[in-house]
C-alpha cells in the first residue's frame, strides 16, 4: 500500500507542495530536450539523405569541439577558430562523401552503415593521435556564451536559470527552425527529400548524389559543433562525449529517423520525460534511472505508434 | 595485380618486423615493469597524467641509475582503455614476459586479476584502489593496496567532516548524499557508508551516476536539491567529476561542504568549474607541484630529453601526475626490498611480493628519494596488512589551483579493519575453494 502511495500519490504532492522544483524540473528537462533534439537532428538529416543511420554522429560531434578548442589552443581567436573549424567539417563532409559513400552508391543499407562504424573508429583514433586523449575546456567565454544564472523567485522558492541554458535553447531552437526551412523550402531541400526516396530516380532527374551527400553531412558537420559548443560548456570536452549521441537513440525512436519535427518534439518529450521520472519516481528505483528511462518512454509510445510519432507510415503490399 | 602482391608482401614483413619487436621486452635484460594504461577512451582524461608519472619515474630510474640494483628497468604499457576486457587481455599478453609485478589501474581488471595472481604467482599493486578487503594479506597474499582503502579514504572523510560538525554525534538526524560512478569503483564504500549511517543516525541518501550519463547529471543534482544533504560525498571518476562540480555550483550548492575521494581531485578535474568550482574538496595521498627533487629529476633526464609522453611541461607536477609517480615510487621500492632480501639483482614476481611485504618509507626515506614531504611514511604495510591504512590530507580548489588545507587524516583503522577482514571471509566463501595461504611471512615483514 505504501508503495502504490509512493508511486500514484506522493509525486504529485511532490508537485503541488514544491511547485518552484516542479517548473525547475520541467525547464532543466527542456534545455536538456532541446540539446537532445540537437543530436537527433544530426541523425535525422543524414538519414533522410541516403537511408543511412550516421553511427559516427556522436565522434563528429567530439571531433568539432576538439578541433575548436585546439585550434583556440594554438593562438587563434576564437571566432577564427569557430570558422576553420567549419571549413574542417566541409572537408570531413567531402572526404567521407568522396572515400566512403561514393564508392558504396547503390548498396545495401547494412554496408553504409558498417561504414560509419569504421569511420566512428577512424575519428576516434585519428581525433585521439591529433588532439590527444586530455580533456579540454571548451571555450565559451571567448565565443561569448554567458555565464551566471538567474535566479527567480516565484512559487514559494525559487527557479534557477542558466545563462548557457538559455542561450543553448535558443540557438539550438534557432538552428532546428533554419534547418527545417532550409530542408522543407529550398530546391536543395526538395532533392534532398528526392534523393531520400530513391537515389535512383534522383540520379535520373538530374540531382547530383555526390552534392547532396556532402552538403547534407557538412549541415550535420554543423549541428555537430553546435552540439559540441553546448555539451562542452556543460562539462568539459573530451572523448567521453561521444557517449551522449546515445540519448538520440530513444529521441529517434521516438520522433521517427525522416522527421525534423519529430526529432524536435521527441527530443523534448525524451528529456522532459527522463527529468520528470528520475526527480519524482527516481529515488524508488535507487536513483540514476535516466540512461534506461528515456528507452521506456520511448518504446511507450512505439505500442501506439510503431512508426515513431512523426515518421512515415509505410504500407507495403505483398 | 603486381602492386597488389608488393602490398601484401609489405604489410606480410610490416607483421612479421611487429613481432619480432615485440621480442625484445621478454628476452632483454631486466627487470620487466609493465604498466596497464588508457590513453584513449572515455577515461583517458584521468588516465593519461597517471600513466605519464608511472612512466615518467620509472624512466627517470633508467636514466640516472641505470635502473634499480644494476638492473635496468624494461617498462611496457598496454592500453586498456579503462575497459576490463582488454584490461584482462593485456595482462594474459604480459604474464608470459614474467612481470614482477602488474598495476592493472582499474578496479574492475584489479576484481579480475585477483583470482589470477596467486596462480600464475604476479603480484598485482592497486595502490589506493580496487578491493579494500584485499588489505587482508593472510587471505590475499598476492595483492597490495596501499596507502589507503577506499574504506579508510571514506572514514577520513567522516573525520573531517566531525571535525567540522563538532563531532560525529552532531550528524544525528542529518542527510549525508553519496554521489558515485555506478561500477565496482564507486560501489566498494557503501557498505563502510551504511555501517556509519547506523553509527551515527544520519541518512544516506545516494545518487549513482552510470558511465553513459557522466556527462548529464542536471536530473540527479535536482534530488540534491530537493533532499538538501548536509554534506556530499564523491566518489567519481573521469567526466563525471568536472561535471558533478558545475552542477553542485550550478544548484548553489555550498562546495566546502562536497568532498571527493582521492580519485576525484584532480586539475582536470576542478579546472573547467574555474571559480564556480571554488571551494570543492578533495583528498589527496601525495604532494602537488614539481618542485620536488625528484620531479625535477624526472624534468631533467626524462622530460627536457623528449623521453615523456606529457604533452606540455606545465602538466609535470599536476596532481596526477605525481600520483603515477607515487605508484612508481612504490614499485621500485619493491624492487629494492626484494634485492636486499634475496641478494639477487633480477628479482621475479615472487621476490617482488615478498618486497611489498616488507615495504616501508620513512618520512627520512621520502626525503632521500627526493620528495620530502611528498606522502605519509608508509610504515605498516606487513605480511598480514598489505595496505597499512596510512593517511591522507584534504585539499581544497581556490578557483586555479588545489590548496592543502588540513594536515595528515589518519583513517578509523578500529571501524574500517574490522569490517574488512569480515569481507575478506565473504570474499573467500563466495569463491571457493580459495586456496589458503602458504607464503611464508619473512622476518623483515
Amino acid at each position: 500500500m505504501d508503495l502504490l502511495y509512493q508511486i500514484f500519490i506522493d509525486p504529485f504532492v511532490q508537485m503541488g507542495t514544491a511547485p518552484d522544483l516542479l517548473v525547475q524540473t520541467l525547464w532543466e528537462g527542456l534545455v536538456g530536450g532541446v540539446l537532445y533534439s540537437l543530436i537527433a537532428l544530426g541523425f535525422v538529416l543524414i538519414f533522410k539523405a541516403s537511408g543511412v543511420f550516421n553511427f559516427a554522429q556522436g565522434i563528429m560531434v567530439v571531433f568539432a569541439a576538439m578541433s575548436l578548442v585546439s585550434l583556440y589552443g594554438l593562438g587563434i581567436p576564437a571566432f577564427v577558430a569557430l570558422a576553420l573549424t567549419f571549413a574542417i567539417m566541409l572537408a570531413l563532409a567531402w572526404g567521407v562523401e568522396r572515400l566512403v559513400l561514393r564508392p558504396l552508391v547503390n548498396q545495401p543499407d547494412i554496408i553504409l552503415f558498417m561504414a560509419t562504424f569504421g569511420l566512428t573508429y577512424f575519428l576516434i583514433g585519428f581525433g585521439e593521435l591529433v588532439f590527444g586523449g586530455e580533456p579540454k575546456v571548451m571555450i565559451a567565454d571567448q565565443l561569448f556564451l554567458p555565464r551566471g544564472a538567474y535566479d527567480i523567485k516565484m512559487l514559494g522558492g525559487f527557479v534557477s536559470l542558466q545563462k548557457i541554458d538559455i542561450a543553448a535553447t535558443v540557438i539550438a531552437s534557432l538552428m532546428v527552425a533554419a534547418l527545417a526551412v532550409f530542408f522543407q523550402k529550398t530546391r536543395i531541400g526538395r532533392a534532398l527529400r528526392a534523393v531520400a526516396d530513391s537515389h535512383r530516380a534522383a540520379l535520373s532527374v538530374g540531382i547530383s548524389l555526390e552534392q547532396i551527400w556532402v552538403i547534407v553531412w557538412f549541415a550535420a558537420g554543423i549541428v555537430a559543433i553546435v552540439t559540441g559548443i553546448m555539451w562542452g560548456a556543460r562539462s568539459q570536452v573530451e572523448f567521453s562525449l561521444q557517449i551522449i549521441a546515445l540519448k538520440a537513440l530513444p529521441v529517434l525512436i521516438l520522433g521517427g529517423f525522416t522527421s525534423i519535427p519529430g526529432a524536435i518534439v521527441g527530443g523534448v518529450i525524451i528529456g522532459v520525460g527522463e527529468k520528470l521520472g528520475e526527480f519524482y519516481w527516481g529515488p524508488l528505483l535507487g536513483s540514476g534511472i535516466e540512461s534506461w528511462l528515456a528507452y521506456m518512454i520511448a518504446l511507450a509510445f512505439l505500442l501506439f505508434r510503431p512508426q515513431g510519432l512523426f515518421g512515415e507510415k509505410i504500407i507495403e503490399r505483398v | 595485380m603486381r602492386a597488389k602482391q608488393l602490398v601484401l608482401c609489405a604489410m606480410a614483413a610490416a607483421t612479421l618486423g611487429m613481432g619480432i619487436l615485440a621480442v625484445p621486452a621478454a628476452a632483454e635484460e631486466g627487470i620487466y615493469v609493465p604498466l596497464l594504461t588508457y590513453r584513449t577512451g572515455p577515461f583517458a582524461g584521468s588516465g593519461i597524467p597517471i600513466a605519464n608519472g608511472m612512466h615518467d619515474y620509472l624512466t627517470m630510474l633508467n636514466e640516472r641509475d641505470g635502473g634499480i640494483g644494476g638492473a635496468k628497468l624494461i617498462i611496457e604499457e598496454c592500453e586498456t582503455g579503462y575497459d576490463t576486457k582488454k584490461g584482462v587481455e593485456c595482462y594474459e599478453q604480459i604474464k608470459s614476459k614474467h612481470p614482477v609485478v602488474v598495476n592493472p589501474y582499474s578496479t574492475g581488471i584489479t576484481l579480475q586479476l585477483i583470482p589470477k595472481a596467486a596462480v600464475d604467482k604476479i603480484p598485482i599493486l592497486s595502490m589506493a584502489y580496487g578491493l579494500s578487503a584485499s588489505a587482508d594479506g593472510n587471505t590475499f597474499p598476492w595483492i597490495f593496496n596501499p596507502p589507503a582503502t577506499y574504506w579508510d579514504g571514506l572514514s577520513m572523510i567522516f573525520k573531517y567532516i566531525g571535525d567540522k560538525e563538532g563531532g560525529l554525534d552532531k550528524l544525528k538526524g542529518k542527510t549525508i548524499g553519496y554521489i558515485f560512478f555506478d561500477g565496482g569503483y564507486g560501489r566498494e564504500p557503501i557498505p563502510l557508508l551504511e555501517q556509519f549511517a547506523k553509527d551515527y543516525g544520519f541518512t544516506a541518501k545516494q545518487y549513482p551516476v552510470p558511465a553513459a550519463e557522466m556527462q548529464n547529471q542536471s536530473g540527479l543534482w535536482l534530488n540534491v536539491r530537493r533532499d538538501r544533504p548536509a554534506w556530499m560525498i564523491m566518489w567519481g571518476w573521469g567526466a563525471m567529476n568536472p561535471t558533478a562540480i558545475k552542477e553542485a555550483a550550478k544548484i548553489n550548492y555550498p562546495l566546502d561542504h562536497f568532498i571527493g575521494v582521492w580519485w576525484s581531485g584532480s586539475d582536470d578535474d576542478a579546472r573547467p568549474a574555474g571559480h564556480d568550482g571554488k571551494g570543492y574538496l578533495a583528498l589527496n595521498l601525495n604532494g602537488l607541484g614539481a618542485s620536488y627533487p625528484a620531479i625535477q629529476e624526472i624534468m631533467k633526464y626524462v622530460v627536457d630529453k623528449g623521453k615523456s609522453q606529457v604533452d606540455s611541461k606545465d602538466r609535470v607536477g599536476e596532481n596526477f601526475y605525481d600520483r603515477g609517480v607515487y605508484n612508481s615510487v612504490l614499485v621500485a621500492e619493491a624492487i629494492r626490498n626484494a634485492q636486499h632480501i634475496t641478494g639477487k639483482k633480477e628479482v621475479t614476481g615472487e621476490d617482488v611480493r615478498r618486497g611489498f611485504e616488507a615495504l616501508k618509507i620513512s618520512e627520512a626515506r621520502w626525503k632521500e628519494l627526493g620528495l620530502p614531504d611528498f606522502a605519509a611514511p608508509i610504515d605498516k604495510v606487513s605480511c598480514s596488512d598489505h595496505n597499512g591504512h596510512h593517511s591522507a590530507y584534504m585539499q581544497q580548489w581556490d578557483g586555479t589551483k588545489w590548496v592543502k588545507v588540513s594536515d595528515w587524516i589518519a583513517p578509523m583503522k578500529d571501524k574500517v579493519r574490522p569490517l574488512l577482514e569480515e569481507a575478506a571471509k565473504d570474499y573467500v566463501a563466495k569463491n571457493q575453494p580459495w586456496p589458503a595461504r602458504t607464503e611464508p611471512c619473512d622476518k623483515s615483514s
